[in-house]
């Protein structure tokens, strides 16, 4: 039923030498049914400014993401030398000069905020341009989709091939197809197992058949789910798999730009004749180049909508269209829905990108942005926790004294041994021992980046003790450099008022 | 029912029902999704796979239980390897320490941080295994089980001493070396009368100052005292380690440390017994458990000699 309506072969005019496709925005609400199959979409190529900068930020994305693992970054002896390395084995995480323990996770999550509110920010001012170009899934979508063409031909062409009967010609061309997308795919799996180990390890051991098995799971699945959602599924994850098209929804005002139809133009549409005036009219000439383009199968001339991913394709699309008709371009543009409403009541379209709610994006962007830079700057090398025993939470010594027990976590984050001078602040009858070798001596010595846990006794006098607990801070400071870490605790008696 | 089924096509969906009804509404045959059925087929072939590489199926005459499959896969046997590789991997630390203990004695488990952290790692996971369920979780003891974190020791608190305990047992019949000692039940075999008892659980009290000395304690308990505890506890009460006989002069009370409770412990003569760990755990965890035990805080280093140890408890009372 449907391809009837896709039928290439009917060449209407829209206006004098522009060709009326005979596209149907498949997912467009009205014509979408609930239990109903996919509709392949074809979209047709453009040429055009948003095109290009899209091929750019692709070239950009993808170099990006595989050259990364193989920059090298000098940290020393012993430690890594990867630039951008998750180090699970050892727990680490390193990116060029910042170096992240599994304590200081909040890092990530301040990281994680910190794109949350620039996500806000760039949706409140530009609509949804992360969809548009910056998403994995739209930029490898565009890579198969561009893949695709390469092999099968533009729109027209390979509407024609699905419909066409086996042979050898269709063959090759959908084999040759999948095996590049496999291939692509098989890469992307690949680049991803570079961020948990040494890449160029990783790149040997992968070949030889020598790496963890863990590495050859994550590359199939990457490599599997690359080419499902990128070959296979494509606009359907946007639509239904994907939380942030509800997110961002909610985050568009009015004055959001997004990509427009702009309707106060455009209607009444039509075709038009040769000679025809332009008086009483809109310029929409109803050529359908913009359904045409549209990897999601959606008419934009329906309004802003949840299909729309903003990849700004139809705007290529109508641009070219408008030029050859002769008329000024942007009948679809980047635009808001206020400045729509303002040109019908013959207001004059106005951008505001101060508004109260950019103003407080970008304000918590500054304060979020301006925390972690200070925390990173200021970042400790030295860290002290002391876990005091719970069981038993004291012990009475026969001559009536109070012993508590605690281990001590000394985190050593510079990168050579260091020995760290102990010292407690209390009652000062207390007495301090640590368990080793040396019983009057307070010395711990860390290894190079390590943690160290020592086990240390203070005992309190009986005829000292009165309360039933009593605070206690532990201090260790660096004989070498002087720098110091507390951590407070306390110390129980077991004395009950 | 399903001979009799024609064609009853669904007007609304157009689709073909079942022909079952329930109250009047229908179930329709839609087909089952495709990538469900698929899955289906995928795992039929993969069992069928499956049924070749693994044990599978069930004896059939003259297998051994089980058919074998061409792996021949046992995740007993994996088990196995898998603790045998493991144990392995620590035996040259076990073996270490236990020469380290042998030759220098605690000392010098103490005096390498390695061997220092594995005693305490390897001590801490036997002991959760095989004391806590009596000397409680961090080994701070429950009535009758002794704390062992104080400085306190029935049986001496060296490590030697510590890693002979454990050796024997205490009270534990079946070793001919294990530490033994019994004291009667005064009360209960009627040795004592209940007057005497508390007469006697009067003076005992008074040698730790927990109460003021009272006429029957300092005349009929004393004398008590003298002729029926003092052989094991000592005429001044200060205890006898040699038959685990505990000082009855400081803080630390095993069986509890109210009226009741000690005249309770001398009516019925406490009996707590320790298993021998010879021959039920390995040689080198039990020195791993001595070492652990040591280091809770309450080990008495070997210098200390019973002179010494009644200095300390002289100083201390001085000190009241």
């Amino acid at each position: 039923m449907n391809l009837i309506k896709n039928r290439p072969e009917a060449r209407e005019q829209a206006a004098d030498g522009v060709e009326r496709h005979d596209a149907v925005a498949v997912n467009a609400a009205h014509s979408r049914e609930l239990y109903k199959k996919r509709e392949p979409i074809y979209p047709k190529l453009v040429h055009g400014k948003f095109r290009l900068g899209k091929w750019v930020f692709m070239a950009l994305a993808l170099g990006v993401y595989y050259i990364l693992p193989f920059l090298r970054w000098d940290r020393g002896p012993g430690a890594p030398d990867q630039a951008v390395l998750v180090d699970f084995a050892n727990a680490r995480f390193y990116f060029f000069f910042i170096e992240i323990w599994p304590q200081e996770v909040y890092y990530i999550t301040g990281l994680l905020i910190l794109s949350a509110l620039a996500l806000f920010l760039v949706t409140s001012l530009f609509g949804r341009v992360w969809c548009g170009y910056a998403c994995p899934q739209t930029v490898w979508t565009d890579l198969f989709i561009a893949v695709e063409r390469l092999f099968e031909g533009d729109r027209n062409k390979r509407i024609m091939l699905d419909r066409a009967e086996w042979s050898f010609n269709k063959a090759w061309r959908k084999v040759g197809k999948h095996a590049v997308w496999l291939l692509i795919a098989a890469a992307t799996g690949g680049a991803w197992i570079l961020y948990f180990h040494d890449a160029f390890a990783v790149v040997n051991n992968f070949v030889t058949g020598q790496a963890a098995l863990t590495s050859y799971i994550f590359f199939g699945v990457l490599t599997f789910t690359t080419y499902v959602l990128a070959g296979t599924m494509r606009e359907q994850v946007c639509t239904y798999m994907c939380p942030w098209p509800r997110i961002q929804g909610a985050l568009i005002d009015k004055e959001a730009l997004s990509v427009t139809y702009r309707v106060d133009r455009g209607e009444p549409r039509g075709r038009h004749k040769k000679g025809e005036s332009w008086e009483g009219r809109g310029d929409c000439i109803d050529c359908k180049a913009c359904v045409a383009a549209c990897p999601m199968g959606i008419d934009i001339r329906d309004g802003d909508q949840l299909e729309c991913i903003n990849c700004a394709l139809c705007i290529d699309a109508c641009d070219d269209i408008m030029a050859k008709i002769g008329r000024p371009k942007g009948l679809i543009a980047y635009d808001s829905q206020d400045n729509v409403d303002r040109r019908a009541k013959d207001l004059k379209p106005r951008y505001r990108f101060l508004r109260p709610r950019t103003v407080l994006y970008a304000v918590l962007i500054a304060a979020v942005g301006g925390i972690m830079l200070f925390s990173l700057m200021n970042r400790a090398v030295l860290d002290l926790n002391a876990y005091r025993d719970r069981s038993p939470n004291y012990v009475r010594l026969s001559d009536g004294s109070v012993r508590n027990g605690y281990t001590l976590t000394v985190l050593n984050k510079t990168g050579e041994t260091r020995t760290y001078e102990l010292a407690i602040e209390g009652d000062p009858a207390m007495a301090v021992r640590v368990l080793g070798a040396d019983e009057t001596s307070r010395q711990l010595e860390v290894g190079a980046d390590q943690t160290q846990d020592f086990r240390v006794f203070v005992t309190l006098p009986r005829d000292a003790v009165d309360a039933p607990s009593e605070p206690l801070t532990f201090i260790v400071t660096d004989t070498e450099t002087g720098d110091q870490a507390q951590t407070r605790s306390a110390f129980q008696t077991g004395e009950i008022r | 029912m399903a001979d009799e089924h024609k064609k009853d096509v669904d007007a609304y969906s157009g689709v073909d029902t079942t022909g079952h009804e329930w109250d009047g509404i229908k179930e329709l045959d839609n087909p089952l999704p495709r990538w469900w059925v698929w899955v289906f087929y995928a795992s039929i072939v993969w069992s069928v796979i499956y049924w070749i590489f693994m044990p599978a199926w069930p004896a059939l005459p003259g297998m051994d239980g089980h058919t074998r499959g061409l792996r021949d896969h046992s995740e007993r046997a994996n088990v196995a390897a898998a603790v045998a590789e493991l144990e392995a991997s620590r035996a040259p630390m076990f073996t270490r320490l236990t020469e380290a203990a042998d030759t220098g004695g605690i000392s010098a488990i103490e005096a390498d941080p390695d061997l220092l952290n594995f005693a305490l790692a390897a001590g801490s996971s036997a002991f959760g295994d095989n004391c806590a369920t009596c000397h409680g979780a961090g080994g701070q003891g429950f009535i009758g089980y002794p704390n062992l974190n104080d400085d306190v020791w029935l049986w001496g608190g060296s490590f030697d001493e510590i890693r002979h305990t454990l050796h024997v047992g205490i009270r534990w019949e079946s070793h001919p070396d294990t530490r033994f000692s019994q004291m009667p039940a005064y009360g209960r075999d009627e040795l004592l009368n209940r007057e005497e008892i508390a007469a006697v659980t009067d003076y005992v009290m008074t040698l730790s100052d927990m109460i003021e000395p009272t006429e029957a304690g300092q005349t009929m308990g004393a004398e008590i005292f003298d002729f029926q505890c003092s052989a094991c506890h000592g005429a001044d009460g200060r205890g006898d380690r040699t038959q685990g006989a505990p000082n009855l002069t400081d803080q630390e009370w095993l069986y509890g440390g109210t009226r009741d409770q000690i005249y309770n412990t001398i009516w019925r003569g406490p009996y707590g017994m320790m298993p021998a760990w010879e021959g039920r755990l390995d040689e080198e965890v039990i020195t791993a458990l001595a070492a652990y035990v040591y280091l809770l805080g309450g080990g008495e280093s070997e210098t200390i000699t019973e002179a010494s140890a009644a200095d300390v408890i002289n100083t201390q009372e001085a000190g009241r």
